[in-house]
């Protein structure tokens, strides 16, 4: 690795501002979980397949192995370490605990995030709009059915219901 | 992906710079067709240049002739963009199908052109609507047809130095619409084994005053296919015209046989989506006020 060719970022993640340095050709989940030790965050093909490294930037749903590092210069990011706080989970968590939607939990951190951004959007989405939305998150475990009973009760919650 | 270097100019003019003093730059749209290949050591290039920092390249607007979609504007944003989806459901469809929500949020109809597959679905409905691309470069501005863009699998006629800045969309005229079909094994995240879309504009009483077919993933690039169009022009969109368009879409296809499907396959589904396309146009403009 030649450091003199390293980049410098100034960015936001979850909140707080943070800086590191990079090569220019790493991708932002190998910043976040390698350099910011923020493994919440998951890798599993590095290539948009799985959706296991999805964060969002700038609110927008993304998947951390298709953004540089070096783009979120100034933007913020947020992680599933952002979700939820210490001792209380998210609605989304809690859920995907009760309808037991999750085994192994490598798809998780991606299903809060991308739950997160769609119920952002559409606090009350049908259950044919979820399973479209989380198309992109693959899931080798739970058969999905699960997951998708989670996000919608997580909805219905978030609503006040 | 290993020697890169990494630049974000904020300007048309520095970015043609930039592209100009170096011998194996690549342009950084989404990134989700480019990094994709760099991982997989398909492109090795010394210098990516980033233009999501350029306001040219960024727009997305409504103009008295045309919408104005800027190359590297996302999937999502395009998606919610109320005006855009009134007047060109068709083309808003296909960029929309481009992978997850996640790829969504970083694909652009500008990298899906220039990329170049032949299964590109936003690049059919381009064609559909007549779409310009501007371009921008050491010669100065050009812009070329959509339908001339790309000239070969993976292959654009973009010069050392050029890129492209923004995408036209001609407003339709009174009572027109556009649609796009694909077809794929799965219902999503996946590749188009033949897509099709076709926009139309029919007088008040039903009859096809103007139509254009363009079809993908069955030729070396997206085809705009003019017989198929000459077959709805004039008719009222009756099965007998809807079938003529959709053989002549099959006559023009050349498509390959691969783990998708066989050649004679695409040419049959072709012909298919062609007619579903035009039934489903038809119908949108019969559903305007
Ligand atoms: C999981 C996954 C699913 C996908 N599904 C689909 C799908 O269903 N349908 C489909 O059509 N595609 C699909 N794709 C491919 C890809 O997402 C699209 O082609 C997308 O539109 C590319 O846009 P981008 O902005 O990410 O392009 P980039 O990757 O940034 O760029 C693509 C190419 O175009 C060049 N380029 C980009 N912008 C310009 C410019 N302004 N001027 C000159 N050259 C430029 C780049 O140098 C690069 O060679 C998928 C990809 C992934 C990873
Ligand atoms: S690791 Fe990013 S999508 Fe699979
Ligand atoms: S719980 Fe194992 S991949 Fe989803």
């Amino acid at each position: 690795m030649q450091s003199q060719r390293k980049t410098h970022v100034s960015t936001t993640v979850n909140g707080e501002p943070r800086e590191f340095l990079c090569e220019p050709h790493q991708v932002l989940s190998d910043v976040l979980r390698n350099t910011l030790n923020l493994t919440g965050t998951k890798e599993g093909c590095n290539t948009g397949d799985c959706g296991a490294c999805s964060v969002l930037l700038d609110g927008t749903l993304v998947c951390s192995c298709l953004v540089l590092a070096a783009e979120v210069e100034g933007k913020g990011v947020v992680t599933v370490e952002g979700i939820g706080e210490e001792g209380k989970l998210h609605p989304i968590q809690q859920k995907l605990l009760e309808h037991a939607g999750l085994q192994c939990g490598i798809c998780t951190p991606g299903i809060v995030i991308a739950s997160r951004a769609l119920l952002e959007k559409n606090p009350d989405p049908s259950e044919t709009e979820v399973r479209y939305w989380l198309a992109g998150n693959l899931c080798r475990c739970t058969g999905y059915d699960k997951i998708i009973r989670a996000v919608l009760d997580a909805g219905a919650v978030m609503r006040g219901q | 992906m290993q020697s890169v270097r990494y630049e974000a100019p904020t300007s048309l003019d520095q970015a043609a710079r930039t592209l100009l003093g170096s011998e194996n730059a690549k342009i950084l749209a989404g990134g989700t067709d480019l990094l994709v290949q760099m991982r997989l050591g398909l492109k090795q290039p010394g210098l990516l240049v980033d233009i999501k920092n350029i306001p040219e390249i960024m727009q997305l607007t409504l103009g008295d002739d045309a919408l104005r979609v800027g190359a590297a504007v996302t999937g999502a944003l395009v998606g919610e963009h109320a005006e855009a989806r009134r007047l060109f459901p068709g083309f808003v469809e296909a960029l929309g199908l481009i992978g997850s929500s996640q790829i969504q949020g970083r694909c652009s109809a500008g990298g899906n052109l220039c990329n170049a597959s032949p299964a590109a679905d936003s690049v059919p409905a381009l064609i559909a609507n007549r779409a310009l691309c501007n371009i921008i470069g050491p010669a100065g501005a050009r812009s070329v047809a959509v339908e001339s863009f790309n000239t070969g699998p993976g292959k654009n006629c973009l010069a050392a130095g050029e890129l492209l800045v923004s995408i036209d969309l001609p407003l339709p005229a009174h009572r027109s619409s556009d649609a796009y079909l694909r077809f794929i094994p799965r219902t999503e995240m996946d590749i188009a084994v033949a897509g099709a879309a076709v926009a139309l504009s029919l007088d008040e009483a039903g009859i096809c005053t103007a139509a254009r077919v363009a079809i993908g993933a069955v030729a070396p690039t997206a085809l705009l296919v003019t017989a198929a169009a000459d077959a709805l022009i004039g008719s009222a969109l009756d099965e007998a015209s809807l079938h003529a368009a959709a053989a002549a879409a099959s006559a023009a296809c050349s498509p390959i046989t691969d783990k998708r499907g066989t050649a004679d396959y695409r040419r049959k589904v072709v012909g298919v989506l062609v007619r579903r396309a035009a039934a489903i146009a038809k119908s949108r403009i019969e559903a305007q006020a």
